[in-house]
């Protein structure tokens, strides 16, 4: 199927207005007036085209927790969120620790075919916390992993940290640290501060994530290996990631959505849908994690999208899991927490969303963004749409999301990942047609 | 009064009317039959999800002695403990009629998810949950406390300038907290003496003066000294290095009651632990007001239930 698509009248991250022309799963052309020859013509006036959206924090859940998600519902979340490519976290079960496993996951990422789904290898056998995991036989295996991670666990033990940092630099990886000092969080439930006092919830203090994030980046220079800090939550890590940059740290950090947005008090509800690790924050914390974007300290935005059945949400607070979904929801809530508010540009979402989140994940194609001859992996955004959220927005087979009954600016109208549509007229392709088009595409690609 | 659920969104003048109430029923308690029939064929039912005999005897006489129907639900070493959650339990017993719900759970806001489920229509009572409430404790308290300044007359006063000292485990004390927002509301002006470890972080929002050294407070006067239940175990988590210590710097000891001014009431929410936080000598002293508690926690608690399920205090709290 080299079925072209031409894009009319769509505006760039920029500003500027193109057509764009996909053939091959190639973008073919940029520009206005292209012609339409051979090629279904999707009005785009109105709309922004974005390069695809890249996760670097995604649980997809399988194997072994398919109640919550499968890669393919997973992946159909994302593409509707406007991603092309997910790193898929290694807590399945069994935990992504062998090159079995993460072969496995990235086979059913391609099989489903909505976007690109890269492997996350564990640090650490079972994230037990104690043992290397084969981390160079994941590296070299068909999933070719780059990002390592025990997340859900912090890698606490300081001189296997070291050793991981070491070990993963060997195969041009980097570490994803899930910052979480064990010890200070035992029991922890909400963010330590009045209102944990208050309600009489185990805090988990902002000391136990700034704390391992200040160990880890040293660790990081004394070895001179890369490291990536997971959800950065408080205001006093993106001081001392700032810190570690200015030093010349090969430190990157990530931010999610829910932690630009949403604040602590919504532990007053009891409800649990707010209930995620590491917890929503205080207003100042929000306001530096935005200042922290602005300023360059911190570089990705990652949606940290963690489903769970409703059995697991409908419980007393401290009962619930943690984790909130977040793919279908994270570009508007971006906007309202970052477009809608003056804080940031398109450019800067771009950036944040897709190319620099490849880059440190080395996921190949999106260096360029929206470019002539660049692998055809696009967005197009409607933001002056505005919708009250709900259930009815989520593709994903969990509904564990915190913005239920919110309203929310922007929506997704149109997903092209590898040259086929994965979304059109704001709605999922249905499965096997986009299965089918992966299929294509691989032949395509191989011949 | 639809559900009562904490201390910390009750006002002033809704605690009045409770406490009022309590006097009406204390004054029951003290008839040859102890009994009204205020709340003949409404249903109690008691889902206690932690151990607490004497919380869950006290709501049943209480129910009792206003005719109500009681079912005591013991959820631990039940369908429960087996996995069945909050909501399975509340539609069950939603389906057998319940019309009030007593609930003590070991986790903070679980009546809190209860009320707000929609799975259950009945009026909730926390009875205890986790580390956040336990507002007919505090009720019960500031009726113990209203008894003993004004006697007879109490109807109707709050606890303006009372000084009250809450002393130990603050941190992991439910009682505590209900007691800072209701016994504030009320007037009274309370003090906090805790080692830090045990104090919650952040509490300059409270409306409390804190402190750490037990003599100072009680050099201070208070009219009311509470002493919290400290938990030994407590001493495994570094919150402090053993019993002998605690006591020593926390404990009530014979010593520091008789440093205490004549008028000072000596309570306790119970279970004590003689010899740790509180002496037998203080524990037994006609100042300490711990056997009343008891029995007034039964007038308060019929109170609450009364108001809840008759509706007299509707579209209240």
């Amino acid at each position: 199927m080299t079925k072209r698509i031409l894009i009319r009248g769509a505006a760039l991250a920029d500003g500027t207005t193109t057509d764009i022309l996909v053939a091959d799963g190639l973008v073919a052309e940029l520009g206005a007036g292209l012609s339409d020859a051979g090629a279904s013509v999707v009005d785009a006036a109105g709309l922004i085209a974005l390069p695809g959206l890249v996760d670097l924090h995604t649980h997809l859940r399988e194997p072994g927790y398919e109640h919550s998600e499968t890669v393919l519902t997973g992946s159909r979340a994302a593409a509707i969120g406007g991603f092309t490519a997910v790193h898929a976290m290694a807590n399945t079960s069994p935990v992504a620790d062998t090159a079995g496993v993460v072969e496995q996951v990235q086979a059913l990422g391609d099989a489903a075919g909505y976007v690109t789904v890269r492997p996350v290898g564990a640090v650490t056998i079972g994230l037990g916390g104690t043992q290397l995991a084969e981390i160079g036989a994941m590296a070299q295996s068909r999933a070719r992993v780059r990002v390592f991670s025990d997340d859900g666990k912090c890698v606490s033990d300081a001189l296997l940290m070291r050793r991981a940092l070491e070990y993963v630099k060997t195969f041009d990886g980097v570490v994803a640290q899930h910052a979480q000092e064990p010890r200070l969080t035992d029991g922890a439930q909400m963010n330590e501060g009045a209102l944990s006092s208050e309600l009489g919830l185990t805090g988990w203090p902002a000391v136990a994530e700034e704390a391992i994030i200040a160990r880890d980046v040293l660790l990081a220079e004394h070895v001179g290996a890369r490291l990536h800090v997971c959800h950065v939550s408080t205001a006093g890590s993106v001081d001392v990631v700032r810190w570690a940059k200015a030093r010349g740290i090969p430190v990157t950090a990530e931010v999610t959505p829910h932690h630009l947005l949403l604040t602590e008090d919504l532990a007053l509800t009891w409800d649990a849908r707010f209930k995620v690790n590491p917890p929503l924050r205080s207003r100042d914390d929000v306001d530096a994690l935005r200042a922290g974007l602005a300023d360059g300290t911190i570089d990705v935005i990652a949606t940290d999208h963690a489903p769970h059945p409703v059995e697991e949400k409908e419980s007393a607070w401290s009962d619930a899991s943690f984790g909130m979904v977040g793919l279908e929801s994270a570009l508007s809530v971006v906007q309202a927490s970052l477009i809608d508010t003056g804080v940031l540009g398109w450019v800067d979402i771009a950036r944040l969303l897709s190319s620099a989140p490849a880059a440190i994940g080395r996921v190949a194609g999106y260096d360029r963004g929206i470019a002539v001859g660049a692998a055809a992996e696009f967005t197009l955004v409607d933001p002056s749409a505005s919708r009250e959220f709900s259930t009815e927005e989520l593709r994903g087979r969990s509904v564990n999301s915190p913005y239920l009954g919110m309203t929310l600016p922007g929506r997704v109208m149109m997903t092209v990942h590898s040259g086929y549509p994965t979304v059109v007229d704001g709605e999922v392709v249905a499965t096997e047609f986009v299965a089918a088009a992966a299929a294509e595409s691989r032949g395509f690609t191989r011949g | 009064m639809r559900h009562l659920l904490s201390t910390k969104d009750l006002a002033r003048e809704e605690a009045i009317v409770i406490l009022d109430v309590a006097e009406d029923m204390a004054e029951v308690a003290g008839r040859e039959v102890p009994r009204l029939p205020a709340l003949r064929g409404k249903t109690v039912v008691n889902l206690f999800y932690e151990d607490s005999t004497r919380t869950r005897i006290s709501f049943e006489a209480a129910a009792k002695r206003l005719s109500a129907d009681v079912i005591n639900f013991s959820a631990k070493g039940s369908s429960v403990s087996k996995g069945e959650s909050l909501k399975d339990t509340a539609q069950t017993l939603a389906a057998m009629g319940a019309d009030a719900v007593v609930v003590r759970h070991p986790a903070s806001g679980a009546p809190d998810v209860l009320a707000r489920g929609g799975w259950i229509d009945a009026g909730i009572v926390n009875a205890g949950d986790g580390t956040h409430e336990h507002p007919t404790q505090a009720l019960l308290d500031a009726f113990t406390i209203r008894r003993r300044l004004h006697g007879a007359a109490a109807r109707g006063h709050g606890l303006d300038g009372c000084r009250v000292t809450i002393v130990g485990d603050i941190l992991h004390s439910r009682v505590a907290r209900s007691n800072v927002w209701l016994l504030t509301a009320l007037g009274a002006r309370v003090s906090l003496v805790a080692p830090a470890t045990l104090m919650p972080v952040a509490l300059d929002r409270w409306p409390v003066e804190l402190g750490y050294d037990l003599d100072a407070a009680i050099a201070a006067g208070p009219d009311v000294i509470m002493m919290l239940r400290i938990q030994a175990e407590r001493m495994h988590d570094a919150f402090f290095p053993n019993a002998r210590e605690y006591s020593r710097q926390w404990g009530l000891d014979d010593e520091r009651m008789a440093a205490l001014p004549e008028r000072s009431m000596i309570m306790h929410p119970g279970p004590m632990n003689r010899g740790l936080e509180i002496s037998a000598g203080a524990a037994d002293s006609p100042r300490s007001t711990i056997r009343e508690q008891v029995a007034n926690g039964v007038s308060v608690r019929m109170a609450v239930l009364y108001l809840l399920l008759s509706g007299a205090m509707e579209g209240k709290a």
